[in-house]
């Protein structure tokens, strides 16, 4: 606080601009990790990235907290680029990946925590039971746009894409091979939970999410139902043995190897103990 | 000014000290919009200098990733979304204001506008959801696919409805009682008291009230992000999804980097344009008419 002051003091302009920007552009401030070499951990750890994987290290993080009283863990999304980015220029201690690892990337250290499932969603009313990949593909391009030509109604698809940037989108779009640009929409939505309420809404919706919310949502009675692809059931025990095609590892990564307090993290956020939370959040822990 | 600065009373302590005050607070209001401005030209710089500003006029289509900047569509959406909700909100606001002024018991009244100020307290994001579960699956019924820019339109006039019927409720409170006791007097029965005596002794409020609904309508993210289906598209019928500027900047910003994001602020600098835009026609329709 006292610094903060003496900022004020010498320069108020300089100062008041920065925190005028650092509040609109929500970066967090430079503040890293002040480890100490004692037994008792203290010190502050910015953790940024997906948000896919945010509200699950929140809440191992709050654990994390009061395991260790003096730690502060805070948690930001951003995307899993973001993640990267800032694990690399030092903005933040650790970032949240949510895919697996690209080439380029091979110079960050990167840890397991989870896995996630992308599902492909209908509502329930639908009469479809599956889609094979090469319908799939046909309908996000626009080569088939009405259920009939599917084993459905006589209805007009509503198509639902994600937003440029998510991750979720680039697993889906990875996994059938299509480019964004080919990809024709009639929504394009932001979160998981949009995108469960845009096909509750609609009984001729088709969209994909997380298998983890849509199967939460599912058992809470929101009308929408997960397909299986290339023949295995979308759910959270097939996306654990790996045997669900769209899958993804759910990393955390460090530009160096931890120490300190992030090693500490790390490993908290790797070990058994926080399964519980793993599950709650309707992500699927990694075998033992 | 001139008179102020003359006056001899300025030369009291406190009347210097109030002066100083009040040109603080407005310098940092000023400087706040000015740093605003600068800011978003800063952070748009990257993209306008890689990209360059005519490309986010002509590129075939938006899609950032692939180095592709075309922001035309997504200022159609918001023109047709604004233009729409303006044109259905403006007639039923100042109609019920008038209502609530000149024909409502005012054992109605009251809780009428009461009403109506609930409904301006309402958060935005409320409006959006009742919008996704309610409005979209109603107009989805109608024709597919139901997140549209009828639904934008609709949820807009709603959520800008309460801001210019409260600026109306205020102005015709505000018209002389001299000029409706002058009417009668005169013996115009009341419609036409309204139209030619109360409408333009207000007109100078209910201009206001038309600029500030249409910068709540210009400026409105996430009602709009949840019901118009942000398909980045002109829009060829009421029915089909668009993509607001507003919501391209809700929608992508939390994952956009690099270029991507710096074309984020180029919508945001853009945005900021069309509300200069607005601001000065309105000042050029109204010049020496309403407000001098």
């Amino acid at each position: 606080m006292c610094k903060y002051l003496n900022i004020f003091r010498v320069n108020p302009c300089g100062s008041l601009a920065t925190l005028l920007i650092l509040a609109l552009l929500g970066i967090p401030g430079s503040v890293t990790a002040q480890t100490t070499a004692t037994d008792q951990l203290s010190g502050k750890l910015v953790i940024t990235g997906a948000s896919t994987l945010a509200p699950l290290i929140a809440e191992i993080g709050k654990r994390f907290e009061s395991l260790y009283v003096k730690v502060r863990v805070d948690v930001q999304t951003g995307g899993s680029s973001r993640g990267v980015a800032d694990a690399r220029q030092g903005l933040a201690d650790i970032g949240m990946v949510s895919r697996a690892m690209k080439d380029d990337e091979k110079d960050l250290h990167a840890f397991p925590v989870a896995r996630d499932g992308v599902g492909i969603i209908l509502h329930k009313q639908n009469p479809v039971q599956a889609l094979t990949d090469e319908q799939v593909v046909a309908i996000y391009t626009g080569k088939i746009t009405n259920w009939k030509d599917v084993g459905g109604k006589d209805a007009p698809m509503t198509v639902v894409n994600k937003a440029e940037g998510r991750s979720t989108l680039e697993v889906f779009l990875h996994y059938f091979k299509i480019k964004n640009t080919d990809v024709k929409a009639q929504v394009v939505i932001g979160d998981n939970e949009q995108g469960v309420k845009t096909v509750a809404g609609n009984r001729h919706a088709i969209g994909y999410v997380s298998i983890g919310t849509a199967e939460y949502d599912e058992s809470q009675g929101v009308p929408i139902k997960l397909l299986s692809v290339g023949g295995v059931t979308a759910s959270t025990e097939t996306v654990r043995n790996g045997t669900f095609p769209i899958s993804r590892p759910l990393h955390i990564i460090t530009r160096t190897p931890p120490v300190g307090l992030a090693k500490a993290f790390i490993d908290y956020a790797q070990s058994k103990a926080v399964h519980d939370i793993i599950t709650q959040q309707y992500f699927v822990p990694l075998a033992d | 000014m001139t008179s102020l600065r003359s006056n001899t009373l300025s030369r009291w302590p406190t009347d210097e000290l109030l002066c100083w005050v009040l040109r603080g607070t407005a310098t940092i209001a000023g400087t706040i919009v000015l740093l605003i401005v600068v800011f978003l030209i800063v952070e748009a710089l990257p993209a306008l200098y890689h990209v360059g500003l005519p490309r986010f006029f002509t590129d075939p289509s938006w899609h950032p990733a692939d180095g592709l900047y075309n922001l035309t569509p997504m200022l159609w959406g918001t023109l047709f979304a604004m233009t729409g909700s303006v044109l259905i909100a403006t007639p039923l606001g100042i109609l019920s204001a008038v209502f609530c002024h000149y024909y409502a018991p005012p054992t109605l009244a009251r809780p009428y506008r009461r009403l109506i100020e609930l409904l301006a307290g309402i958060p935005s994001v409320v409006y959006g959801f009742w919008g996704l579960v309610v409005l979209v699956p109603l107009i989805a019924e109608i024709q597919p696919p139901g997140p549209s820019l009828l639904a934008g339109i609709l949820i807009l006039t709603i959520m800008i409805l309460p801001t210019i019927t409260l600026m109306a409720d205020a102005s015709l409170a505000n018209v002389p009682q001299q000029y409706l006791r002058g009417a009668a007097a005169l013996g115009l029965p009341r419609w036409a008291t309204i139209q030619s005596v109360v409408f333009p002794a207000a007109k100078s409020g209910l201009c206001t009230g038309v600029i500030l609904e249409t910068g709540r309508a210009i400026g409105e993210t996430m009602a709009i992000l949840m019901v118009c289906g942000n398909v980045v598209q002109i829009p060829s019928s009421i029915f089909d999804p668009i993509r607001t500027l507003t919501a391209n900047i809700a929608l992508e910003m939390a994952y956009a980097l690099g270029d991507h994001r710096a074309a984020l602020f180029v919508s945001g600098l853009v945005l900021m344009a069309m509300i200069v835009a607005l601001v000065l026609a309105a000042e050029w329709i109204s010049r020496g008419r309403v407000y001098g």
